[in-house]
This record gives C-alpha cells, structure tokens and sequence, in this order.
C-alpha cells in the first residue's frame, strides 16, 4: 500500500522537492485520502502485476501531478498585471548577406549583394490602438549613397512599417501609415495585388519577405456575414522598386541591347499627392470551402510600362484592374483560379507603341503536400497566360527594331520545398518556365537553423533564355548565388 | 518552419470537465465509449479556451529548441443542442467542428506568424497561415498529418486529435486506475505506426500515456501527461512529453494561463484576425 502511494506521489514529489525514501513518505499529508483513491491498486493489478518482474512497474505509467488528487481547485491564474512597457522591447534580426554573380555581365559589378541589415521591430498598444514601427538599418556596399531614400529602400534605412491600426466600430478596421499589402491567390505571381513589388531584391536573393514594398496607404476593412470590403487608399503613386539597371542589367528596347549601369533608367514618377493616387479594392466571401473574391484596382502600371517620346524615359501610364479568384481545398491539396482584366487607359485600342496594351491575365494553381511520399515535403505547380489584348494593332505600330511581344506569354512555376533534420533545414526550389519565352528563372535556396537565435542560408537565382528580350532571358548576365547569416532576437 | 506551422492544435489539452463519477461504478463501459469520452476529454471541453503554450524541443545530443504561442479555441454549436458533458454517448456525436487560431511569438523568424484551422469531423481541415512581414494569407495542405508540428516530437494529429474511426480499439486491461486500450489503424498504409496503447485514468478519463509501435513490434514512441491541474472544474493537463526512443530527442510541452468559456466570438476565427490579432482575447 505504502509503495503504492510513493509511486503515486513520485511524479507529484520530484518536480517540488526531493523524493522521500520509502519510509518516510507519511509526512505527505493526506495520504488517506490518496488512499481512497486508489485503495487497492495491488490488488487491480494483481492479474497481471505480482508475478510479473519489477521492470514491469512501467507498464502502468504513473499518474501525472494532479490526477489522483483532487483536493483543490487550482486558483486561475491571476495576472491581470502585465502592462505593456512604456518602450516595447524590439524584435528583429541582424543578418549579413553576400553574393556574386556566376559570370562576368559587362555591364554590371560582380558582387550582386553586399549589406549587413539590422532590423527593428516595435510593436505598442495605446487604448484601442496598436503603434507598430519596422525598420531597417542598412549598411550596403552596393548602394550609390548613404542618404535615406524612403521610397527605393536605398540607403542606410529602409523604413518598411510606421502604422497605427484601430478598430473605430466593431466591424470596421483601420490602418493607417506605411504598410505592406498582400492580396491574391498566386504563389510569387500577382495579378490583382496591385502592391508594389521589389524585383530587386527578389532577384539578388533578399529574404522572401523583401520582394513586399511597403505602401503609404490607408486601409479600411469593412467586415459582415454577407462579404467583407477591404479598401487600399494610397494618396501618392507607389510604384515598384523596379529594375533600373543599377543593381541588375536589363533589356533596353530603346538601344537594342542588354544595358546596366551604363544606361540607368530614370523614369518620370508621378508624385503628386492625391491626384496621382492609387485606389484599390477587394470583396470577399466564403462560400463552403471556397474563398471568393473579386477586385479592382484604379492606378498606374507599377513598373515603367511606356515611354515619354520627348525625353526618352520611362513612364508609368494609368491602369486600371478588375479581377476576381477562387481558393479552395481539393484532394488533400490547395487549388486556386485568379484573373484579371488589366485595362491600360493611355491606350484603349493598343496602337500606341508608347504605352502598353491592355492585358488579360489568367492563373491557375494547385500545391499539396505529399505524405505518400514523404514527410514536409510541399509542391505547388501553377499555369499562368498573360494575352495582350489588340496584338494586331501592337504589331502594326510597333517599331521595327523592338523585339515583338508573343500574344500570349506563357507560364509554369514549380515549388519543391523539403525539410530536414526535424525542420532545421529547409531547402526550396522555385522555377519560373515560358515555354512561349523559352527562357526561365529558378530561384534555390537552403537555411540551416543552428539554433532558435542563429541560421544560415545560402541560394541560387539562375535566369537563361534563348533571347536577350524575353521576361527573364533579360537577366542572364545576373544568374547569382549569394549565402547569408542571421541572429535573431 | 514556417510552411509547417500548418495545424496545430494543442486544444486537445484546452479543455476537459471531469468524467462522470458514476461512470466508474455503473457497469464497464464499452470501449468505444471510453475512446469517446477520451478524445472528448482531450480535446472538447467547455466551449472554448485560450492557452500560452511552450515547447521545448531537445534533440539527442541535448540541444534545445523553444516555440512560444498562444492557442484559441472554440468549439462550433452542435446543431441539436447536445449537451456539453451529456451522458451516455457512446458515439462520437459531442465532436462537431472546431476553430483554433494559434499565434506564435518565438523564436523571433516566426513571431506573429499565425495558423488558423477549422476542424471537421470525417474531412479534411481548412487550414491557413499568416505571414506577417508579407501580408500574406496562404491556404495550405492539411494533407500530411503525421509530420512534426513545427520541428517538435508532436505530430499535427497528435495535437488536433486522430479521428477514433480511423483506429480499431480494444480494451485489454482495467485496472483501478487505467483503461488500457490498445488501438490499431484501419488503414495501415497510411500511418507509421501498427498500434499504440492507451492509459486512460479512469477518474478523468485523460489519457495519461500511450506507447506507439512500429511495424516490428517495438516501441518507438511514447507520450506521457506530466501534470494536471483542475482550471474551472476542468481537468486539464498542462504539462506533457513526447518521446522519440529512436533518435532519443523529446518535446516537452507546457500550458499556462488556460482558460475555459471565454465566449470568444466566431469572427476572430476568419481572415480578418490574422491580419490583426485579437489582443482582447489573448491576454
């Protein structure tokens, strides 16, 4: 009996105090009442215990603490006094990354990124409000100068949040200040996320999470049982951090030719406040197990899309988007449709060779994991067609040298992502493939977690293409493998 | 680490009224009655909870690894009513859908990165993941059930619960104190194990350790409650481990701060809340 109380209380001893020797155990207070609980415990067992060798002791697992002692309710945990500190602690990271291009480009330096990055982030909850502050500091080999540019990331900061969220009715949200935006079904394809993108980092190997620019917006969210409004105001243009021949060399159509730091793109920004704003929507519903959502979009192409005749620069000509997707769960896996209606205004009937013709744009997605084959292991696979709508006026006024454009530009993406070493390392394989291009762009990369705090990644961006002109045939001479070191806190 | 965030649910352990007391002298229940009335201990008590939720992972060589989250739960109404605790169902009927929302906020890469997950009986889970320094809502695969919840020893089925008819069960022993009920997979193929044996305490009918086999027969697995306290009427297991005999690492996992019957609102359980978290509800 005795015995049978110790091991009962073993559990409950050790994780307070040292455990009494056999014996000694009647300073436990209340054993008796342990021993209405569990009075013949032997006895119960007897069947299949007494005869038994003593290693079978652990074939009844002992009660954890508190089963078989129902003495007292534990008193719920009062901590009601938890504020907030007046100055939040910062979380972030500080990384250092660093790459080289696989071969020389005549146009650009061999190193394709060089810059040791502290991130901050603060997060404060005032009343109803939440204050959040994200912010990098930047020390980048590459970049032409340390001043701050807020709007390209150049420089010594890169300020990617300064918001204050509130909710000023229970079904309403707002947020308000500089902010990233995601909207959209696709996987690294966008067609009715209108946010700016930055291709830059994208392409030079920057965490994922860069290829995000952050937009001065407003954001009003309008939620109900019948479908839920999002709105993204953005007072003045936030165009994507675009190639500009600083950092990557490009297809310049206006030479004929791959250019880079020779022939630094300089486009004309819009930058009036709201009168070269940016307006965008989202309407959603769930409807089953399907997300439904449509959108618009009433802006500017987000990447230099035409071309002012007297000078020569790029331009961002008005846009407007209306599109809508559709996300659901389908045989174990994730399958999503999305497309868009890209209406280019400064060229309704695509015979301006300065602007861009209207586009309709069109994805489909599916990604599961396959336990079938193994454990954390995900793969996604996508179709995507971009039409250029008006193509016959496109070919008829577009000048002779520029490279035409196919009317429809197809797309494969594939994701290979596997985790190793119980999750510690995740290696991920990315391929863009335009069977209509014929060129390609496959992003790799692996991060080794040392620990909770340190990890380490390293990558491959590899652009080929059969021309110099396509989508990502341009990139050739920038095919980089950078590798990188990160300690967060 | 991020994509595998995909599940979780530590709600098992977010809930658990104690088991009738006349049970125990009433004629032995059946043994898919106290499956029953296991899982639903384990993983449908009260209406909903909120939990702190820490892990520590230890690999072999002794290295430790920390994820900090907070978990939501809520149990969706059952249509007819049935009450919480109702007597004498031997079935399943209690198990109607859940919502967990579960917010992580260590290690740093992963802080506020969230899951939410909508649990049906028989289907699939919806299952989403938000990633905050991009904005991105992403739906994913709740295909593989048996992987490591976020680089632990715990299974995302260990921790949002296996479905009972998925396994045969059996009775094999009742003693004073246990249940013993040994369980084997319908579907053999589409699991690691052959069998596992369950310890159910009979006073709480929280199961109090189970020994999972492979294929060989042998052990490779175990599970073990630590400790329970008793949080508004309900028994609650706060601390538990997941062993792995083979590459000798274990997970330890501990729940704070657990409430019941919150009367958390159905709408932090939508995309809405991912975007903002629902700091009211989370302490």
């Amino acid at each position: 009996m005795r015995a049978a109380i110790a091991l009962l209380l073993a559990g409950f001893a050790a994780a307070q105090e040292p455990e009494l020797p056999v014996g000694l155990d009647e300073a436990q207070e209340e054993p008796q009442e342990e021993v209405t609980e569990e009075p013949e415990l032997p006895l119960g067992l007897g069947g299949e215990e007494p005869g038994l060798p003593a290693g079978l002791g652990e074939q009844e697992p002992e009660l954890p603490s508190g089963l078989g002692d129902d003495s007292s309710e534990t008193p719920s945990l009062e901590s009601d006094d938890d504020d907030e500190p007046l100055i939040p602690t910062p979380t972030g990271f500080l990384e250092a990354r660093s790459g080289v291009r696989t071969q020389s480009d005549p146009h650009e330096r061999r190193a394709s990124i060089s810059e040791a990055r502290l991130h901050l982030d603060f997060e404060r909850m005032y009343e109803s409000a939440v204050l959040r502050l994200a912010a990098d500091l930047l020390a980048d080999g590459l970049a032409r100068t340390w001043r701050p540019d807020l709007e390209t990331g150049e420089g010594s900061l890169d300020l990617r949040e300064a918001n204050v969220s509130l909710s000023p009715h229970p079904s309403m949200d707002l947020k308000v200040g500089r902010q990233v935006l995601t909207w959209g079904t696709g996987d690294l394809v966008f067609i009715n996320d209108m946010f700016p993108k930055d291709w830059v980092s994208f392409f030079v190997g920057r965490d994922d999470e860069y290829l995000k620019a952050p937009s001065d917006a407003v954001k009003l969210g309008l939620f109900s049982d019948a479908a839920n409004l999002e709105v993204a105001y953005t007072p003045r243009f936030d165009p994507d951090r675009f190639i500009t021949g600083e950092r990557l060399s490009y297809y310049d159509p206006a030479l004929g030719r791959t250019a880079g730091r020779d022939a630094i793109q300089d486009p004309l920004v819009p930058d009036d406040w709201f009168s070269d704003d940016e307006l965008a929507l989202r309407v959603s519903r769930n409807v089953g197990r399907y997300e439904l959502a449509a959108y618009g979009y009433w802006g500017r192409w987000k990447s230099p899309a035409g071309m002012d005749p007297d000078t020569g620069r790029g331009t961002f000509p008005r846009l407007n988007t209306y599109g809508a997707s559709a996300r659901t769960q389908m045989g174990g896996g994730i399958a999503n449709v999305e497309v868009g209606y890209y209406d280019s205004r400064q060229d309704p009937d695509g015979d301006d060779p300065l602007v861009d013709n209207s586009q309709i744009r069109t994805l489909i997605g599916f990604e599961r994991d396959l336990p079938e084959l193994t454990h954390d292991l995900t793969l996604g696979v996508q179709y995507y067609v971009e039409a250029l709508l008006d193509h016959d006026d496109y070919q008829r006024t577009k000048p002779a040298e520029i490279p035409e454009r196919d009317e429809l530009r197809h797309l494969i993406t594939t994701r290979v992502t596997k985790q190793f070493l119980e999750q510690r390392l995740r290696v991920s394989l990315f391929g863009y493939f335009s069977p209509s291009d014929d060129d390609v762009y496959v992003r790799t990369s692996a991060n080794y977690a040392i620990d909770d705090s340190w990890s380490v990644m390293c990558g491959v961006n590899l652009f080929a293409g059969d021309d110099e002109h396509t989508f990502f045939g341009q990139f050739e001479d920038n095919t980089n493998v950078w590798f990188g070191l990160r300690f967060g806190f | 680490m991020r994509r595998h965030l995909a599940t979780l649910l530590f709600a098992a352990t977010l809930a658990a009224p104690i088991f009738a007391q006349e049970e125990a002298s009433a004629a032995e229940p059946t043994v898919d009655k106290i499956v029953a009335e296991a899982n639903r201990v384990s993983y449908y008590q009260g209406r909903d909870g909120r939990s702190q939720v820490k892990m520590v992972i230890v690999d072999a060589q002794g290295r430790e690894r920390v994820r900090e989250m907070t978990i939501l739960r809520r149990d969706e109404p059952k249509p007819g009513g049935a009450e919480e605790g109702a007597q004498g169902k031997p079935d399943d009927s209690y198990a109607g859908e859940q919502q967990f929302y579960v917010r992580f906020s260590r290690p740093a890469d992963v802080d506020k990165t969230t899951f939410l997950v909508w649990k049906k009986p028989g289907e699939d889970d919806d299952r989403w993941l938000y990633l905050p320094a991009l904005d991105l809502v992403k739906r994913v695969s709740s295909a593989d059930k048996r992987s490591s919840f976020v680089g632990s020893h715990f299974f995302y089925e260990d921790v949002s619960g296996r479905h009972i008819a998925a396994d045969a069960h059996e009775l094999v022993e009742t003693s004073k104190t246990y249940y013993v009920v040994e369980s084997k997979p319908k579907d053999e193929g589409s699991v690691e194990f052959s069998s596992y044996k369950m310890w159910i305490h009979r006073g709480s009918m929280l199961v109090v350790k189970v020994e999972f086999r492979d294929k060989q027969g042998e052990v490779y697995r175990t599970y073990d409650a630590l400790a329970v306290e008793k949080i508004q009427g309900y028994q609650t297991v706060t601390k538990a481990k997941m062993t792995d005999l083979r590459t000798k690492g274990h997970t330890t996992v501990t729940y704070s701060d657990v409430a019941y019957d919150l009367g958390l609102p159905e709408e932090i359980f939508t995309e809405r809340y991912l975007r903002r978290a629902p700091r009211k509800w989370m302490r």
